[in-house]
């Protein structure tokens, strides 16, 4: 028995490689070391009734071209756009966020009538960097240092995409790619809370703190999204981020492919330079035409390849590649919705995202726990209850709230995490929320707190690091994950990767997915028929 | 609705909600600003009748406006904008416009003086950071003040009488000048200025005094036929009369996704205003860069073949060549004639246009190529609005 592809791991870029593939006629294997589906798109139930997002939590970046071309909204897939949103300040008051453009002036006017006009240039600025983005999502990276007539016309396509800008864009464009999104906040607002609020999206995921450079373009990683056109907008997948692999799988099935849960790989089977199959954790041998890596490319090389079957010089491109951990997850059973004192009755603010960290100055002090080895003492916390608006989550009255936590180390003080750091953690976190929502802890009825430690043991994310590696300028495009192999490509013929550790990075996306499908078909010679190219942005 | 239950109600009131929601009997109402205003009250046309024949009402509340006083307040607004604010006299109103350092324009709006360091800017857009920033080195204090006034149109050849009526002296009022009048305990400024191309003025008072200023027009309006108007009217008004509106008839830089959609004075028929002596003015290094270059776009009055009006269409040379787009278009009641505002790429002016419109006829559309000739702005101007005094009518 053997398989024209096989695909190791059954996160979302997995799925949706798989998914194109056996659509080209491939005969393909998922298999998956989890019992369930899903990577860090997944939704389990722990608690009896409640269904959880465990891991990623929100969607925007899943690519609508994706959607579309497997067919995933009649496997079941529906995106709920999300309103409203807070951060609660110290001094019992709030910021909050309304899709309404005129609310949204009045409330920033409130805590200061500058910022509140700004905020239309600063949305304009971002809007400029999205639209020179989005066209690069779909495409694979050229190797600037060859000239294979795919890397040139790859390499005139991004200099055209530079050359329709003006001088001063060019300029503008560099800077944010490199600057820290707090010098960037700073060129547009006064209000720290503003600022606060904005700055979220640059952290998110990420080992940086708000004043470090770099931090400004992951802001622009969870911006350049869209719900339904709405670009920058995010919203829930209807039953939990499970449903997007659960759509996914059924899309699979019905075109022909296979996914083996609860098969864990060992090895990947090489043979005469070629990869031929894997060996899985129980002994057996999977043989394929070609292996294709969902894991990201420490765990894939360094993990499951043996080091005398590869380069010297890329096994150290690999140790270097920034998989540093830098966040948690509560996942939160809950018997009640709860009460935020400082929120006026009926607000939308409760349907969107809460943050309890009122200044950028302290998210920066929350990074600093992070590098002196500790979790935040005062965290940042994205917090949502998706329940709010997805009645299928919970029994109804009840909710599920979905706190992502920063910041979080991979080890403690250069150790592995314990139980009872775990626990200390997951208390911060608790106690945080019950200092701005009174009695909250008494209506949680069931805890799932993931440190990096529990996203490496489960997910398989090396150093817990949601994104597959860091998205900082020195680790994108053609330099992700390694100079010359952002094609998709291994130094192992027929072994490839499809993971967010490849162009253009993490995020339930699915581009990194597709796109590794797109290269493996034509390397197939089975051409992309089946697969749209990015819609235009007018 | 407090200040922190805003949203409960996105789009805000103005002063006259009460009275404009009571006449609106279509409930055809659009937002402008953060405003709920009325696109139409019963009959576009006869409203639009009431522009050019009696005397029109009309909300203005949802200009934006920003208070500019200090004692550099008129060297500041020289720096800020095109015209020379310093040889505005007080109690006078111009029509000004401001672009950015690249010469692209943010607004165009009114300036007014009310004392030797204070004016009032009231125009479409919200610029208080631009212009705080702008203000670095100048000894003035900005205010955004769109809330703290209540703002009526009152235009149409009747509308002289109907302030004389109204106990108004306000014969010798030319155009473009102000007067400040006693109205019920408080104050109401009158300005004779408008955006329909006609006899018109402005009424700009307290928020408290807006009802009773409102009830007083109507009450000695009633014998000129005096009527509230939407803004599907005034559309039609001022594309007559060939004015712009920004994000309309241009994009204002600090709005433009696209860098390409900026555009110049020069390129909007603004570059009048530019006053070259004045000293440094923002953008003024890009104008005169651009004066002698020359410019990519003009913004034009066309007269368009037949009686389908032109809106959004596309503008080709005689050869077929895309050259442009249109901006406003209508068939114009006052002038009978098909107009239009467009942008048009300069270098295809000399030659022949065509739009190309889509006239949608009991659910199908027809395509037309219709000739389009270039004439001047505006399309519609009765010596009554500059008669001073005005006219008994």
């Amino acid at each position: 028995m053997s398989y024209d592809a096989l695909i190791i791991g059954a996160g979302h870029n997995g799925l949706v490689a798989a998914c194109y593939l056996a659509r080209a006629g491939m005969k393909v294997c998922v298999v998956e070391k989890n019992d369930w589906i899903g990577g860090a798109a997944v939704s389990r139930e722990l608690f009896p009734g409640f269904t959880y997002s465990n891991c990623s939590y929100v969607s925007s970046l899943f690519r609508p071209e994706i959607m579309r071309d497997l067919e995933l909204p009649r496997h079941g897939l529906q995106i709920l756009p999300y309103e409203g949103g807070a951060v609660l300040t110290r001094n019992g008051g709030y910021l909050a966020m309304f899709r309404d453009h005129d609310a949204n002036r009045r409330e920033f006017a409130r805590h200061s009538p500058r910022d509140a006009e700004a905020y239309d240039r600063y949305s304009r600025d971002i809007l400029r960097f999205c639209r020179f983005i989005r066209p690069m999502l779909m495409r694979t990276p050229p190797d600037p240092s060859r000239f294979r007539p795919r890397d040139l016309s790859e390499l005139a396509f991004l200099g055209r995409q530079i050359g329709a800008l003006s001088e001063g864009q060019i300029a503008a464009m560099v800077r944010f790619w490199t600057m820290s999104i707090a010098d960037f906040l700073d060129e547009y607002f006064e209000n720290p809370v503003i600022k606060a609020y904005l700055a979220v999206s640059a952290i998110i995921g990420t080992a940086l703190g708000p004043m470090s450079p770099g931090s400004a373009y992951v802001l622009l990683h969870h911006y350049m999204g869209d719900v339904d056109g709405n670009v920058g907008a995010w919203g829930f997948a209807r039953g939990g981020m499970g449903a997007i692999t659960q759509a996914l799988s059924k899309s699979l099935a019905a075109a022909g492919g296979e996914i083996r849960a609860g098969q864990g790989v060992d090895q990947v089977l090489v043979e005469g330079g070629r990869a031929v199959g894997v060996v899985l954790a129980n002994g057996d041998e999977i043989r394929a035409r070609r292996v294709i890596s969902n894991m990201d490319v420490k765990r894939t090389f360094l993990g499951h390849v043996a080091e005398k079957d590869l380069p010297g010089d890329f096994v150290k491109r690999v140790r270097a590649f920034k998989t540093r951990g830098s966040s948690g997850k509560l996942n939160i059973a809950l018997d009640a919705a709860p009460v935020f004192p400082a929120l006026p009755e009926g607000s939308p603010m409760l349907k969107g995202d809460l943050h309890f960290t009122d200044s950028m100055e302290r998210m920066e002090r929350a990074y600093d726990d992070w590098k002196d080895g500790q979790f935040s003492r005062d965290p940042f916390q994205d917090a949502m209850i998706p329940t709010m608006i997805d009645p299928t989550m919970t029994p109804p009255g009840k909710h599920f709230m979905s706190c992502f936590v920063q910041y979080a180390p991979p080890k403690i003080a250069g150790r592995d995490w314990t139980d009872a750091d775990r626990d200390a953690f997951r208390d911060t976190c608790l106690n945080q929320i019950e200092a701005y929502a009174p009695g909250f802890k008494n209506k949680v009825l069931h805890v799932e707190v993931r440190t990096p430690r529990e996203l490496e043991a489960e997910v398989g994310l090396t150093e817990g690091n949601i994104f597959q590696g860091e998205l900082t300028f020195d680790q994108l495009l053609f330099n992700r994950p390694v100079p010359g192999y952002a094609d998709y490509r291994s130094p192992i013929r027929d072994l490839w990767i499809c993971g967010s550790s490849t162009h253009p990075g993490g995020g339930v996306m699915g581009a990194p997915g597709r796109n590794a499908a797109a290269e493996i078909l034509r390397d197939a010679k089975l051409g992309t028929r089946g697969m749209r190219d990015a819609y235009p942005v007018l | 609705m407090t200040d922190l239950t805003h949203w409960r109600r996105p789009l805000r009131q103005t002063p006259f909600h009460p009275r404009t929601a009571a006449l609106n009997r279509l409930n055809l109402w659009g937002p402008w600003g953060g405003y709920t205003t009325a696109l139409a009250f019963d009959d576009v046309a006869m409203e639009h009748t009431a522009i050019r024949n009696a005397a029109s009402v009309y909300d203005l509340c949802p200009m934006v406006k920003y208070r500019i006083r200090g004692v550099q307040a008129a060297e500041y607004l020289n720096r800020l904008t095109l015209r020379n604010a310093g040889n505005l006299p007080v109690g006078s109103v111009h029509y000004t416009a401001w672009t950015d350092d690249a010469g692209k324009l943010l607004d165009d709006g009114t300036l007014f003086r009310h004392g030797p360091e204070d004016f009032l800017i009231c125009c479409q857009e919200r610029h208080l950071p631009w212009l705080l920033d702008s203000a670095a080195g100048f000894d003035v204090a900005i205010t955004e003040v769109t809330e703290d006034i209540a703002a009526l149109s009152l235009q149409g050849p009747c509308s002289a009488s109907v302030l004389r009526a109204a106990g108004f002296a306000i014969d010798g009022l030319k155009p473009f000048r102000m007067a400040n009048f006693r109205f019920a305990g408080g104050t109401l400024t009158i300005s004779r200025t408008g955006f329909t191309g006609d006899l018109g003025y402005e009424l700009w008072t307290s928020p408290d005094l807006a009802l009773p200023l409102w009830d007083h027009l109507f009450e000695v309006g009633a014998p000129w036929g005096i009527r509230a108007i939407g803004t599907e009217a005034l559309d039609l008004a001022r594309i007559e009369a060939g004015f712009i509106i920004a994000n309309m008839d241009f994009v204002p830089a600090s709005q433009a996704v696209r860098e390409d959609r900026a555009r110049s004075p020069f390129e909007m028929g603004l570059d009048w205003m530019i006053d070259w002596q004045k000293g440094h003015f923002t953008g003024r290094r890009a104008l005169l860069a651009e004066r002698e270059a020359g410019s990519k776009w003009a913004l034009v009055g066309l007269d368009i073949e037949g009686n389908t009006p032109a809106t959004g269409a596309l503008i080709y040379t005689g050869k077929g060549r895309e050259a442009g787009f249109v901006t406003a278009a209508c068939w114009s009641p006052a002038t009978k004639r098909n107009l239009a505002l467009a942008q048009v790429g300069r270098r295809y002016l000399t030659g022949p246009l065509q739009v190309e419109v889509y006239a949608l006829r009991e659910l199908q559309y027809a395509r037309l190529m219709l000739a389009a000739e270039v004439v001047p702005r505006p399309f519609f101007a009765p010596d009554r609005r500059r008669a001073t005094p005005p006219g008994d009518f």
